[in-house]
């Protein structure tokens, strides 16, 4: 281990409390990976550029590849691990990527839909090119976004009780 | 039978079989973050590996001291070349005939390329220690341009290969030539030209790119020292065939290596080839006898793990005044980096690239390709098609829009008059190819009806004008594209991966409920097997996806197989798996006359069962079937419900497709809007539309970005330029265009299914629509042919020196 002395660090992941000592530099994404065994959000880059890695950081989309574990202390994050129902059914948003093949190899998914539910908490109601950009930090190789943009309607849809009419193309 | 019998329709549609819009399999999981990727797997006592890189594309490595690393703790070992000569793995064998250094031997050939090999108990202090191993370098002459690799004076880059004037395809004739391969008839090609009245020359260059999937390459190896067995968990697209690279390399017995791929995160020819981080994984679980990871950053993905294309094209096509093509000749400059570690599974060094004669009737052709060293990184993979495929369709994508604009034809009635005609199929190409079916004019009219060519031609001829008259600082481009591809990797008589022929395989056990358990030796990675393989077995079985499972990437369970990539899995696994299928209705049949005490003969198949011969109430269904085979067999037949096939497929097959981009660019700012992108695509028949539809999205996005500015670039020291998503571009939803998609279905007639795969048209017909549509923009002004990638600066470089800027 490194000769700086390790740090305890308290955080509540998808609503349970976790109690940690680690060292300062420890990354947050290799604390939840490595850590927690939280390995839902992916490390694609390093760099904070595709967005695998993205959780949600009390109540913000942030990319857990460039952030240190130290600076979450005290924080509530919700990572993919945490968007089922309550019930353990597939969420809204979930179901929308299913339904409208808004997903492929399944690298990106679990941190673009983690994006689309802060998106949705933000603009329940969003237009396409709202969606688009909203989503811009978050980097898919396989779908060419259409059918994600898709999901989110639909799961924007559902939650606001109304019927997605569109299929997947 | 009583009312709540379900209808023919309603049995049908219970399968969930081939032609219906199946919702994924695979994403239960995936949407939950429970997929299971080589990165999450974390074993006792694990290790992790990373690498000491150089900094110069060209020097002589004349010391490593590892002491100060050693000292540090948390770290385990440095590995070197030196170590690795113990082991005689210093070197190991490419897939194309070359040999390549895993570590450092005496030299680096290209920047970022692997020198030593750190073990530390976790990544932070390998990263540590990378930074302690001292290394001396003694900078040698760079040589970057391949136009330059073989003058005289150019710098010697593989000392290895001194004297030997006999590469693994045939002669080299200078010490950074590699190969020359050349296939059509040179004398009667030459003839065309002399005699040609009309012909065009343009040398086009398919920038050097990456496929870059959102998962890099990475592995788990862990050595049993007690068994002696090896377990590998690795991003293989090709598993089996790592397991036996691995044996052949180690010399440990094949049936002691497991290799497991477990899901990945996109491949795009990415991980098909053998890494050196493999290797040195491997090697370090022997040395350490603990688990050993190996996970390499995304820098080291773009800058050293394959690349793809770098082909230099010279392009002559002659014709008629009509406008009828008479013949193609075709030089290519091939640039391999290093190594030529080309991940190609044709028996030849330049793989499918003389289907360059693409969709017309060329009486005749010839390609040479010369492939030579350079100072950057080995390879090359192909990106998203099969191997050197892309190149191909770009070059004649290209090189006929030159000679319609030379013509003063309109490019796609160029296209039209030269198509081989329907009844000309089965055609044989001038290069050598059977093309298996095809109906390119019907395919061309819907594409050109649906988007309304004429006009759009109209009213870019205005636009001309006005741009002209100063009215507007926009210009419009109409790209073109009409591909065939050459995919499904393939016959024996034309492919081989290190001598094992490229069949492929599937197995499938019925158990007696009447559920299933299926294995294949291909491998997805996001392409969605799991769902598409059980909606060809509902279909051919008559038992319903939702009661198959399918199972790939354990090298122990899954039939031998070659691996997914070059759009291969539906040709070559896909029809494997139809013929198991039939294995088992076949013996289903006879176990179904015994039930029904008729013979064999008498029965007919309907959708889940067989029924007697003008008498449907007389039936068994596929379930009471698989109950029988495990319960009651016939006398002299076995009991059980499975079957093995081996499928090595009599040709390659041929889909095509039409791709239409309009895209409006203002000549100031570079910046192109691309107005509508139509793809057109026939894969022959359609297993599961909605995930073709999202193939061709994907394969879209990717061809735009790899000719909107998708480029590993370097300076003139070989450093490269753009090794991260900074500078490499991966385009994001707001840049990427919305995708309009259509199909025509041709079937191929020597697939049991008809099916031609789909999974790479989009980017090898979208590359040249897009490049199409920017040089078809700029035409007006007097260009030829603008080089790619189309990025900004390039447009605005080209729009400046046409004298648009005024």
């Amino acid at each position: 281990m490194s000769d700086i002395d390790q740090m305890p660090v308290t955080m509540t992941v998808n609503g349970k409390k976790v109690q940690r000592f680690v060292d300062p530099r420890t990354l947050l994404i290799h604390f939840l990976r490595e850590d927690l065994n939280i390995t839902g959000p992916h490390i694609g880059c390093e760099t904070s550029h595709c967005g695998a890695c993205t959780v949600d950081l009390d109540g913000k989309s942030i990319k857990a590849c460039t952030l240190f574990a130290v600076q979450a202390n005290g924080a509530q994050i919700t990572t993919i691990e945490g968007m089922a129902n309550a019930d353990g059914t597939l969420s809204a948003l979930q179901e929308g990527f299913r339904q409208m093949h808004g997903l492929q190899c399944g690298f990106c998914t679990p941190g673009m839909i983690t994006r689309a539910h802060r998106l949705l908490q933000e603009n329940p109601n969003p237009t396409e090119e709202e969606i688009r950009f909203g989503i811009a930090g978050n980097l898919c190789r396989c779908t060419g976004y259409q059918n994600i943009v898709k999901a989110i309607q639909y799961a924007a849809a559902k939650l606001q009780g109304r019927e997605f009419q569109e299929a997947a193309e | 039978m009583n009312d709540m019998t379900p209808t023919r329709e309603q049995r049908e549609a219970a399968l969930e079989g081939m032609g219906c819009k199946r919702k994924r399999v695979e994403d239960i999981r995936f949407t939950q973050g429970k997929g299971n990727y080589v990165d999450d797997l974390k074993l006792n006592g694990m290790l992790f590996g990373d690498f000491v890189r150089s900094p110069y594309a060209h020097a002589k490595v004349t010391r490593i001291d590892a002491s100060k690393a050693l000292e540090l703790p948390g770290v385990v070992a440095v590995l070197t070349a030196e170590d690795l000569k113990g082991v005689n793995l210093a070197w190991m064998p490419t897939l194309a005939g070359d040999v390549q250094m895993v570590l450092a031997d005496g030299k680096v050939l290209y920047q970022n390329q692997e020198v030593a090999f750190v073990i530390a108990e976790n990544r932070y202090i390998a990263d540590d220690a990378i930074q302690l191993v001292e290394v001396d370098y003694e900078e040698l002459p760079v040589l970057v341009d391949p136009f330059k690799a073989m003058d005289a004076d150019a710098p010697v880059l593989r000392e290895d290969l001194a004297g030997k004037t006999e590469g693994a395809h045939g002669p080299r004739n200078h010490h950074n030539h590699i190969f020359n391969w050349s296939v059509g008839d040179r004398e009667e090609t030459d003839r065309a030209f002399a005699e040609a009245e009309v012909s065009i020359k343009e040398m086009i260059s398919y920038h050097r790119t990456h496929p870059s999937p959102l998962e890099t390459c990475q592995c788990v190896a862990s050595m049993d020292k007690v068994s002696g067995e090896l377990t590998v968990w690795g991003t293989f697209q090709a598993p089996h065939v790592i397991r036996t690279v691995a044996s052949l390399l180690s010399t440990i017995p094949e049936h002691k290596i497991h290799v497991i791929a477990p899901d990945i995160g996109g491949g795009f020819g990415n991980k098909v080839g053998a890494y050196p981080g493999y290797i040195c994984a491997i090697v370090a679980t022997i040395v350490t006898g603990q688990p050993v990871k190996w996970v390499e950053d995304r820098m080291e993905n773009l800058s050293t793990t394959s690349f793809a294309r770098d082909y230099h094209m010279t392009t002559e096509i002659a014709a008629k005044k009509d406008g009828t093509v008479t013949s193609l000749r075709v030089h290519v400059l091939a640039d391999h980096g290093g190594f030529d570690a080309c991940a190609d599974p044709s028996k030849w060094p330049a793989g499918f690239m003389n289907i360059v004669t693409g969709s017309y009737d060329f009486p005749t052709a010839h390609l040479s390709v010369d492939g030579v060293y350079t100072n950057k990184a080995p390879g090359g993979v192909a990106y998203r098609c099969s191997f050197r495929v892309t190149e191909a369709a770009y070059c004649i994508e290209r090189g006929m829009d030159i000679l319609a604009k030379k013509l003063g034809m309109d490019p796609a009635d160029l296209r039209m008059k030269n198509f081989i005609r329907p009844e000309q199929f089965p055609y044989h190409s001038a290069l050598g190819w059977e093309y298996d079916s095809g109906d390119y004019h019907t395919a061309m009219q819907k594409a050109m009806d649906t988007i309304g060519y004429r006009s759009l031609r109209e009213e870019q001829k205005a636009r001309q004008e006005a741009f002209k008259r100063g009215e507007t600082r926009e210009i419009m481009g109409i790209g073109v594209c009409f591909f065939t591809e050459i995919v499904g990797a393939g016959p024996s008589k034309n492919c081989d991966i290190l001598g094992v022929a490229m069949f492929d395989s599937a197995e499938i056990r019925v158990h007696p409920t009447g559920s299933v358990i299926s294995r294949m030796g291909s491998k997805s990675q996001g392409q969605g097997h799991e769902t598409t393989w059980a909606q060809i077995i509902a279909t051919e079985i008559g038992i319903p996806a939702a009661d198959i499972m399918v199972e790939e990437g354990n090298t122990d369970t899954a039939p031998y197989g070659l691996g997914t990539y070059g759009s291969r899995s539906t040709p070559v696994a896909g029809a494997a798996i139809a013929l198991a299928a039939r294995k088992i209705r076949n013996k289903a049949q006879m176990i179904a006359a015994h039930m029904l005490e008729v013979s064999e003969y008498d029965l007919e198949w309907d959708v889940d069962g067989f029924q007697v011969k003008g008498n449907p109430g007389l039936r068994k269904s596929m379930k009471e079937i698989a109950w029988a085979a495990y319960n009651a067999p016939p006398p002299n037949l076995e009991p059980g419900l499975e079957a093995v096939s081996y499928y090595d497929p009599p040709n390659m097959t041929y889909p095509f497709g039409a791709y239409f981009c309009v895209m409006d660019i203002d000549v100031d700012t570079g910046v192109a809007k691309i107005r509508r992108f139509y793809a057109l695509d026939d894969c022959g028949t359609r297993i599961n539309p909605m995930i073709i539809e999202g193939q061709v999205h994907g394969g879209l996005t990717e061809a735009f970005a790899i000719a909107m500015g998708q480029e590993i670039r370097y300076d003139e020291m070989g450093n490269v330029l753009g090794a991260s998503f900074m500078d490499f571009f991966i385009p994001t939803a707001v840049e990427t265009p919305h995708w309009e998609t259509d199909h025509t279905v041709t079937p191929s007639p020597h697939h049991p299914i008809g099916a031609k795969g789909v999974g790479e048209s989009p980017n090898v017909g979208g590359v040249p629509a897009f490049s199409n549509a920017v040089n078809d923009a700029f035409g007006f002004l007097g260009s030829t042919h603008i080089q790619m990638p189309h990025d900004a600066w390039r447009i605005w470089k080209a729009a400046k020196e046409l004298g648009a800027h005024g």
